[in-house]
């Protein structure tokens, strides 16, 4: 400890072991990456779990194709013959929605992108604390294999959807509901003790010159999705804590007076209350979409503002928006519940708040379309992703609104109206940024190019899918299917042919259209997971540090970046996007570039 | 190569990281704790009528662990202002006080665990109830023996407040008559879940906290000799964080203790 401004470890010459460099790395980049492959490891496996869900909606009751003996191996009597019972389906859905939102999009975006970007984008060496982002990984892998480790526990994992509502949850035997909470406790620990980091780093370590308004717009985007976690995930942890409670020693805080199991009363003293689950719960899980939707707007910015070749326009009004729409989004958690009965007077609040929380996120799009306006854009694979993002969050944004409404929201809540709205947002929006991103700074963390071809196949592809798989959802919705039904809703369609409420044929006949994009989707992604590791050795090689011709700061160092990000340390004369600046020879002006070079002609 | 401001405090920010930080992870405390007591709220609010026990706890010894939280807040600072007035030995004394006040709170906070779970409901088949704690609940007798009175139902024992304790005496109830035994533990009522996830979610925060004091007082210390700055904040983080636990009994004891 004598030199206590020092890294721990760093600064020694030799070289660091495997297990330091790559395993318990305190670099943000190594850990940034270890996020990058663990979250996309995840999205696979929650893209997999939905494979075989759409394969039962489709043709419920029959056997599993290809893997139906393993899943009779693995679960017993929820697949006898390789058929996915309706236990099955709910663990399999309630896995699916888990593992999608807390262990795969979340991460990617701000473990992965935000851990391996925040600190060079703002010209810092790393993280401001370094440990602790280790620990955060740690505790978020450890989640994750709680997770996963209840897939193999008698009874089986989780099954009350990715939302946990009691008193299903609570009365379902199976441990699987405490890996489940256990899971949540270490996977929120992760979320916030990375928040800590990157909003310290955001405020403490920025480079001499980079003003708070000379931050990149993903920064600000990070910035707001840092605190959103920091302040809405608590609750949900309190929640979960005491779900734990009740799970583990047979109290009711979530168990209401009277209530029957099976046709018995249920062993429990009563007197709690299964809403207050709902507003714990939704409390954070609305911010959480926005988790989810921001930094993705951010990782968009940087790909349109770069290929655009002209600055953003507006970059004030969607930092301000962005910080809007993060303030505005923790008042509105209640627009999922307006069925419980809320009252008018209520739901009118909550219809208030959930109608001016869209307005910001309009500005953000519409200042990102507006830039496009006289731009001269390169279409390369990132732009494609980046483009479609707009249209597709548009989508899905605009099918919020009838949500959003109480009395529309009573039709719609709780059908596949639901799934189709948040896919829209979560899929062709974030994940497609996610895409986008990966194509994008795949030079900077790898010295070479991602194949342009198979790019192209994959983002054709993966649109085209992507639409044949939601876009009949939100018909379906609008039909009266419900949600979470294992047989895709043949018993429900069936039962009432002809009568109120019945699902024409042409509704049921979307179940298989969409397995077949299901199948598609995943077909289209074999390109890409194979473009990711061949070009690491076979992609065309940069022709220097900004392959892109970017502004900012990350392009301004080696590549790969050194272990400390930058040699010197940067100063910053400008702003994020001085793209085609009158009087510049080039037609990008960094951030580290003074006023006084590069201005002759 | 080195992380910048980790003692020095930035200059347009006024702070070290270390301390933005802290407090940053003390907002997230906030809601963490904000949602457990907007869940007492609603639970308590909720309650069916006659449901919601009253001076249940023992206000002597809550008060007794309202005063020893109040004395370690005071120690933490005097031990911090002691380094910043370089007097390492004042810091070690007032370090030690900390830790001791803490773990005769945690002391006291287990005993009243103990007492509550330790403390029996026992419903009998002809509607009465008998309550006190239990001395012999042996597998093989045909009787328990119960430290405590009888009331006539469950009801009557919900506000403890009321004057003129009913004399407790030697209870052999046996088992024929029993319909049901529980023990003052979260599954008898609302009440006794939400106190015992927040106190004990509480006592963790204390727990975590003594072991920081500890590692500060120890091993820890020997940064002072080598970089006393950084010692020296690392102790007032470490008191922010005290602090916090301090403020979150002063909401603990009036919701549980007082009404
Ligand atoms: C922009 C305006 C938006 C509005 C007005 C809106 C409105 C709503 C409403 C009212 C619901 C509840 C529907 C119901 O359960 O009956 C809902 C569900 C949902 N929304 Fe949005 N939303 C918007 C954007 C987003 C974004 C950006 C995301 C994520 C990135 C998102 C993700 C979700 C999710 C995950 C659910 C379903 C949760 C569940 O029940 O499982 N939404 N939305
Ligand atoms: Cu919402």
């Amino acid at each position: 400890m004598s030199q206590p401004e020092a890294h721990p470890s760093h600064g020694s010459h030799s070289e660091p072991g495997f297990l330091r460099k790559y395993v318990f790395s305190i670099d943000h980049k190594i850990i940034g990456i270890q996020y990058g492959y663990t979250s996309l490891a995840f999205m696979l496996f929650g893209f997999f779990l939905m494979g075989i869900m759409r394969w039962q909606i489709a043709h419920p009751g029959e056997a599993v194709p290809l893997i139906g003996n393993f899943l009779q191996t693995v679960f017993k009597d929820a697949a006898i013959n390789g058929v996915v019972s309706p236990d099955l389906y709910n663990m399999f859905g309630a896995m699916h929605g888990t593992i999608m939102v807390f262990l795969a999009v979340v991460p990617v975006l701000t473990g992965a992108f935000g851990n391996y970007l925040v600190p060079i984008q703002v010209g810092a060496s790393d993280m401001a604390f370094p440990r602790l982002n280790m620990m955060s990984y740690q505790f978020y892998l450890f989640g994750g294999i709680v997770m996963l480790a209840s897939f193999f526990i008698p009874g089986g994992p989780a099954q009350s959807g990715w939302t946990s509502y009691p008193p299903l949850s609570l009365i379902v035997p199976t441990d699987g509901q405490t890996y489940w909470l256990v899971g949540m406790v270490f996977i929120i620990t992760s979320s916030l003790l990375g928040s800590v980091n990157i909003i310290t780093t955001i405020v403490q370590l920025r480079a001499p010159g980079m003003t708070w308004l000379r931050l990149p717009f993903f920064i600000w985007t990070e910035f707001v999705a840092a605190f959103l976690l920091l302040l809405a995930f608590p609750p949900l942890e309190a929640a979960g804590l005491l779900q734990l409670v009740d799970k583990l020693t047979g109290s009711s805080m979530f168990l209401p007076t009277g209530l029957a199991v099976s046709g018995a009363a249920a062993h429990a003293a009563g007197g709690g209350s299964p809403i207050l689950w709902q507003h714990l719960f939704w409390f954070l899980a609305h911010p959480e979409v926005y988790v989810l939707i921001l930094p993705a707007m951010g990782i968009v910015a940087e790909i349109i503002a770069n290929n655009i070749r002209k600055p953003l326009w507006g970059y004030k009004s969607m930092v301000y928006a962005s910080l809007a729409l993060g303030f505005l989004s923790v008042l509105v958690w209640a627009h999922h519940m307006y069925l419980t009965g809320m009252g008018t007077v209520i739901a009118t609040f909550f219809q208030t708040t959930t109608m001016m929380v869209s307005v910001p996120s309009v500005i953000i799009l519409t200042c990102l379309l507006i830039s496009l306006w006289g731009g001269s854009i390169r279409f390369n694979t990132p732009m494609l992703f980046a483009l479609t993002f707009l249209p597709m969050f548009a989508i899905g944004g605009l099918t919020g609104l009838p949500l959003g409404f109480s009395a529309s929201d009573l039709h719609l809540h709780d059908t596949y109206y639901v799934i189709g709205h948040f896919h829209y947002v979560v899929a062709p929006g974030t994940i497609f940024a996610v895409f986008g991103g990966i194509y994008y700074w795949y030079p900077k963390m790898t010295g070479r190019f991602m194949n342009e071809f198979w790019g192209k196949v994959h983002f054709w592809g993966s649109l085209i899918f992507m639409n044949v798989i939601f876009m009949p959802m939100l018909s379906q919705g609008m039909a009266g299917m419900l949600r979470r039904m294992s047989d895709g809703g043949i018993n429900y369609a069936l039962s009432h042919t002809g009568a109120e409420g019945s699902l024409p044929n042409m509704i049921m006949e979307m179940n298989r259209v969409i397995l077949w994009g299901a199948i598609g989707l995943a077909i289209v992604q074999i390109p890409f997971i194979l473009n990711v590791f061949i070009s690491m050795r076979k992609g065309v090689k940069v022709a220097n540090d900004n392959p892109w011709d970017a502004t900012t700061l990350e392009w301004q160092t080696e590549t790969p970046p050194w272990v400390y990000n930058f040699r010197k340390e940067p100063v910053v004369h400008r702003g994020p996007y001085e793209y085609s600046v009158p009087g510049f020879s080039r037609d990008f002006t960094p951030q580290t570039e003074p006023d006084n070079v590069g201005a002759k002609h | 190569m080195d992380i910048p401001y980790t003692s020095k405090v930035r200059p347009d920010t006024g702070l070290y990281n270390g301390k933005l930080g802290v407090w940053l992870f003390l907002a997230s405390e906030v809601m963490l704790f904000g949602g457990l007591f907007s869940a007492y709220t609603y639970l308590r609010i909720g309650a069916p009528p006659d449901t919601w026990p009253h001076g249940w706890m023992n206000v002597t010894l809550g008060t007794i662990n309202t005063v020893l939280l109040a004395l370690s807040a005071i120690t933490t600072l005097l031990a911090w202002a002691a380094l910043k007035t370089k007097q390492f030995g004042r810091y070690k004394l007032f370090g030690l006080l900390t830790i001791l006040l803490a773990c005769a709170f945690l002391g006291i906070k287990s005993y009243e665990y103990r007492d509550k779970l330790t403390h029996y409901q026992v419903q009998l088949n002809d509607g009465r109830v008998a309550d006190g704690h239990l001395v012999e609940n042996n597998k093989d007798a045909d009787y328990i023996l119960l430290r405590g009175h009888y009331a006539a139902n469950a009801t009557e024992l919900l506000d403890g407040r009321a004057k003129g304790h009913p004399a407790h005496e030697e209870l052999k109830i046996a088992r024929a008559d029993i319909k049901s035994l529980k023990n003052y533990g979260p599954a008898l009522n609302n009440f006794l879940a939400i106190y015992f996830s927040i106190t004990g979610l509480h006592a963790i925060h204390i727990l975590g906290g003594i072991i920081v004091f500890a590692y500060l007082w120890g091993p820890g210390s020997k940064m002072w000799f080598t970089a006393p700055a950084r010692f020296t904040n690392r102790v007032e983080t470490a008191g922010l964080f005290w602090h916090f636990v301090d403020l979150v009994w002063i909401f603990v004891f009036p919701l549980f203790y007082l009404t």
